[in-house]
């Protein structure tokens, strides 16, 4: 325990350096914590909040699986470190759907069959969804420009265009 | 023929686990937290070849927080598929950089990192075999000790006081009369290099070894729940009893994940560390340069043939670069004797197909394994020899195409059932309209705008490469409210399997396929046994034994039904969820009423839970006579066709694929979509080998790309702008509703018509991959 935040406290301190205190909202729900100052993000995601749909799949920020959306920007978690997130809003794929139902975007990658064994997915749906926050209408050079740095080596990559494609449809339609 | 009407099969229904999938729900072994779990790291050789003369642990023992240090005389064991060639961890001398030389569990990651940095090696280091010439001198030999090497007999053929871990070998027909016969001889070099296989996911595997008893636990990342088993029961000499495998949701395989990799270590650290669970999770950086890749190959090729395009003689010398262990790769080498000359007609034929030990990081399976690698080479010399006789390379493939009555290398006959090549070849062809090679004059034309464009076919075959016996099985249980519970032994990697099966599984019950649920997280202990989840052959395999699961299903409920109807077995049948008599169809009773047996109104009951199984196993394969390499290795032939239009940046050499058409004479499909899924996965595959792909060594034998910045992998910006899958259902006999599989294929020849196209485009036969931007832009500047 760091003796600062009782409970709430994952001392986990792996440098040997003071652990650092860290304020932040995941999924919508607040979070407060403190942390070796070392840790990455998507350590901490996954290490202490047990958030485990985001993914490690190289560790120096080549591959897209730890891709999360912070303050409105995707990164990779597993280059940045937990106490960047101070004071940011993040939300990771656990967020995506709401009140038990499935996001269309979540939606049209079942439906476009946009991912095999899954592994990149949850990176991939990050990229795709903030993408459309700020392009609601993306063209296909786009989708693949914002695609890019989630690598997925199941599907050709050209059934996750498509979903993401139809999905903007949707949510043009249905969420104006 | 009449098309029989199914009411499931050949539907695109949605993979059954999507939604856990995009919620992240998904649990990967990545996931897995243990009570009490302990944290893996290695050391490893930075040499390619060296005698190890000392390892002090001491002060990686006295970190606080470690709980295991191993270096190889504590882990004595040795594995290997086909050649028990490989210890756990490295004794005495390295053979590749790389190579794990002491592993560490301790509390944290954190603190097995710092107690890998304490261990001081001292190393000798000797002179390597860094490539494949060098490995044919035998000056320097791998493994010294080659000819005490247990190996799998008959099957394969180590060279005494070689580095040849096996050469395998064709003789057809009369190979000097062939070349006698022929007006025209070809003769071409084609190589290419190592590649990763790169899964999103790495190898990763927890372990609970019980010190104290045989008792074993171990979760991975695995294509091969059964084999594992069978090689750890082998490596560490236990009852496979003791051994219990479970495999959740793996993050891709590719044939990566097939056999046994880290497995054992991660074991005989449990072990050492008094039975905790032990997680290695390998860093990419490990998983391009400590873990297996596909072996880079060297194919010399020698083609005799008529003015009038008809083959007369070939052969072949495919040299593979397999790297300092064999694992697979004999295996891979092997495909070459009975494959090697792709899906053409030859009388006489010579191949020598040689795996190689090398000091590199070793090779395995790699989908489609062997194919992509020969395809290469011959795809490649049919268009060169098209060019030499001015014939369409179209032309001068279906001229020497198999065909019902032809006999492949092996003295296979091929009948109408066996598939289609020229049908697929044909369906390519026309769907990128392909009208011959464009003349001299129309590429000098295309030159002028900085970018040409450029079409090429090409053909491709496969069977799986397996034992003779391979066998696989199934149960399935019916609940009360009739829903089945269906167990299998194959993982569902993202391919689908799962998916399929239940759609055949309600197919033969008349069930809707939402009553089917295929039980996921594989274990050795619960569920039935299968080979290995590779080779393209569940489609058939697996699905022979689910019908086979379902049918006995239907038998044990007509049992029990009769003695209710009291009439004959016979008489009965089934249809949406109800048994009924034939002559009185409103006699009839729910399955349910049935799945634990049925009760009579006074309460008598008869029959019980139904539980059912299917078996199935491979028929009629034979061992390849070890001279000739006659007999009968394929379970089932899947041939199939790529046609590509690619553009080319003349100034930059780099290569956009336009359209990519690809045929498969899937015999049947079961499901559309997730084929697609196959198909369109596949080609991107292919396309990386064709011009990105490939690992660099240094002249001392390091690895200079263990990552994705250096060893790059396609993105969304290297899709072709189309792919368009094309089915052709010549059905096969033995295959359920006539389907063979068809998930390797797609990736196999794919960089044959890209260079094939190439040559369209530019004029310039290539024969090395990748076709990068490098590559081919040196050349054009070259040609210029």
């Amino acid at each position: 325990m760091c003796g600062e935040h009782g409970n709430n406290c994952f001392v986990h301190v792996d440098s040997g350096l003071p652990p650092v205190g860290l304020k932040c909202v995941v999924n919508g729900e607040e979070i407060q914590a403190c942390v070796d100052p070392t840790m990455t993000l998507l350590n901490f995601l996954r290490n202490e909040l047990k958030l485990f749909g985001t993914k490690e799949g190289c560790g120096e920020g080549e591959c897209g699986a730890c891709t999360i959306i912070m303050n409105g920007e995707t990164v990779n978690s597993c280059i940045i470190l937990a106490v960047e997130a101070d004071g940011a809003e993040i939300l990771t794929v656990e967020g995506l759907a709401k009140d038990g139902e499935l996001s269309i975007l979540q939606q049209e990658f079942i439906k476009m069959d946009a991912l095999q064994c899954g592994f990149c997915t949850p990176g991939m749906l990050m990229s795709a969804r903030a993408l459309l926050d700020r392009n609601p209408n993306p063209s296909e050079e786009e989708i693949k420009e914002a695609l890019a740095g989630n690598f997925c080596r199941c599907t050709g990559y050209i059934p996750i265009i498509d979903a993401v494609k139809s999905a903007a449809k949707r949510e043009r339609e249905e969420l104006k | 023929m009449v098309e029989k009407e199914y009411r499931h099969i050949g539907k695109s229904y949605l993979r059954k686990e999507g939604q856990e999938k995009v919620t992240g729900q998904a649990m990967y072994i990545h996931d897995l937290e243990l009570p009490g779990m302990l944290h893996a790291k290695l050391l490893h050789s930075p040499h390619a070849r060296a005698k190890i003369l000392s390892i002090d642990t001491s002060k990686a023992k006295a970190l606080p927080g470690v709980k295991a240090v191993l270096v190889g005389e504590d882990a004595p064991y040795l594995v290997g598929l086909y050649m028990i060639d490989k210890r756990i961890i490295a004794r005495d001398e390295v053979r590749y950089q790389g190579e794990v030389v002491a592993a560490v569990a301790a509390i944290d990651e954190v603190t097995a990192e710092k107690a890998v940095s304490l261990i001081e090696v001292e190393y000798e280091v000797l002179p390597a075999v860094h490539t494949i010439d060098e490995a044919l001198e035998g000056k320097i030999l791998v493994h010294e000790d080659i000819n005490d090497l247990d190996y799998m007999k008959g099957v394969f053929f180590p060279q005494p006081d070689s580095n040849i871990a096996s050469w395998n070998t064709t003789k057809k027909g009369d190979i000097e009369k062939g070349f006698a016969e022929a007006d025209l001889i070809v003769e071409n070099e084609f190589t290419l290099p190592a590649v990763a296989h790169a899964p999103m996911e790495t190898h990763v595997s927890v372990a609970q070894a019980d010190p104290y008893s045989n008792k074993l636990k171990v979760w991975s990342s695995s294509q091969s729940p059964f084999t594992l088993r069978d090689m750890l029961a082998k490596a560490f000499n236990i009852p496979r009893k003791d051994i219990e495998v479970v495999i959740p949701y793996i993050g891709g395989g590719f044939g990566g994940k097939a056999g046994i990799h880290i497995e054992p270590l991660v074991a005989v650290l449990s072990k050492a560390a008094k039975g905790r669970p032990v997680k290695l999770k390998m860093t990419r950086e490990e998983e391009f340069n400590q873990l297996p890749t596909r072996a880079g190959m060297r194919g010399r090729i020698k083609t005799g043939v008529k003015k009038n395009g008809k083959i007369t003689a070939f052969q072949a010398y495919y040299d593979w670069d397999s790297g300092a262990y064999a694992d697979y790769g004999v295996n891979v080498g092997k495909t070459a004797v009975y494959s090697g000359g792709g899906g053409y007609e030859i009388e006489n034929a010579e191949i020598h197909s040689r795996t190689l030990y090398t000091n590199k990081v070793f090779s395995t399976a790699y989908r489609g394994f062997g194919h992509l690698e020969t395809h290469w080479s011959v795809e490649r010399q049919m268009d060169i020899i098209a060019q030499k006789l001015g014939m369409d390379p179209f032309e001068l493939r279906m001229k020497n195409i198999l065909k019902p009555g032809s006999r492949t290398l092996s003295g296979e006959v091929i009948y109408q059932h066996t598939g289609s090549p020229s049908e697929c070849l044909e369906a390519v062809a026309k769907e990128i309209g392909w009208t011959g090679y464009q003349t001299k004059e129309e590429r000098l034309e295309q030159f002028k705008t900085g970018k040409v464009r450029g079409k090429g076919i090409a053909l491709l075959q496969k069977a799986p490469a397996m034992p003779t016996n391979t066998s696989t099985g199934a149960i399935m249980q019916m609940d009360e409210d009739g829903g089945v519970k269906l167990m299998i032994g194959a993982v569902d990697m993202g391919q689908g399997v799962n998916t399929a099966m239940a759609q055949i599984a309600a197919e033969e019950l008349d069930i809707p396929v939402e009553k089917v649920e295929v039980s996921w997280e594989i274990n050795s202990d619960k569920h039935p046994y299968d080979w290995n989840t590779v080779a393209s052959k569940y489609t058939l395999m697996g699905g022979n034994a689910v019908k086979k699961a379902a049918q006995d299903m239907l038998r044990q409920m007509k049992e029990v039904a009769a003695q209710v109807f009291r009439a004959h077995i016979e008489e009965l049948a089934h249809k949406d969820g109800y048994i009924y008599h034939i002559k009185h169809p409103d006699k009839k009773i729910p399955y349910n009423k049935l799945s634990r047996g049925y009760v009579f109104e006074n309460g008598n009951a008869i029959g019980g839970p139904l539980i059912s199984h299917g078996v199935y196993t491979a028929s009629g394969l034979t061992n390849l006579d070890p001279e000739t390499g006659e007999g009968l290795p394929a379970l089932a032939w899947t041939f199939g066709a790529h046609g590509v239009e690619i553009e080319v940046d003349v100034e930059t050499g780099e290569i956009t694929v336009l359209k990519m058409a690809s045929a498969f004479d899937a015999g049947k499909v079961i499901n559309k979509k997730l084929v697609d899924g196959q198909v369109i996965g596949g080609v991107l595959q292919g396309i990386g080998s064709a011009i990105l792909e490939g690992y660099k060594f240094s002249s001392d034998g390091t690895l200079l790309n263990p990552s994705f910045t250096d060893n790059k992998i396609p993105t969304a910006k290297d899709a072709p702008l189309e792919v368009v899958p094309i089915y052709i259902e010549n059905e096969q006999v033995d295959g359920p509703y006539g389907a063979r599989g068809v998930a390797e294929h797609p990736m196999i020849s794919v960089p044959s018509a890209v260079g094939n196209a190439l040559y369209d485009a530019t004029g310039i036969n290539f024969h090395s991959l990748p076709l990068s931007p490098e590559n081919v832009a040196l050349r054009i500047a070259e040609n210029k």
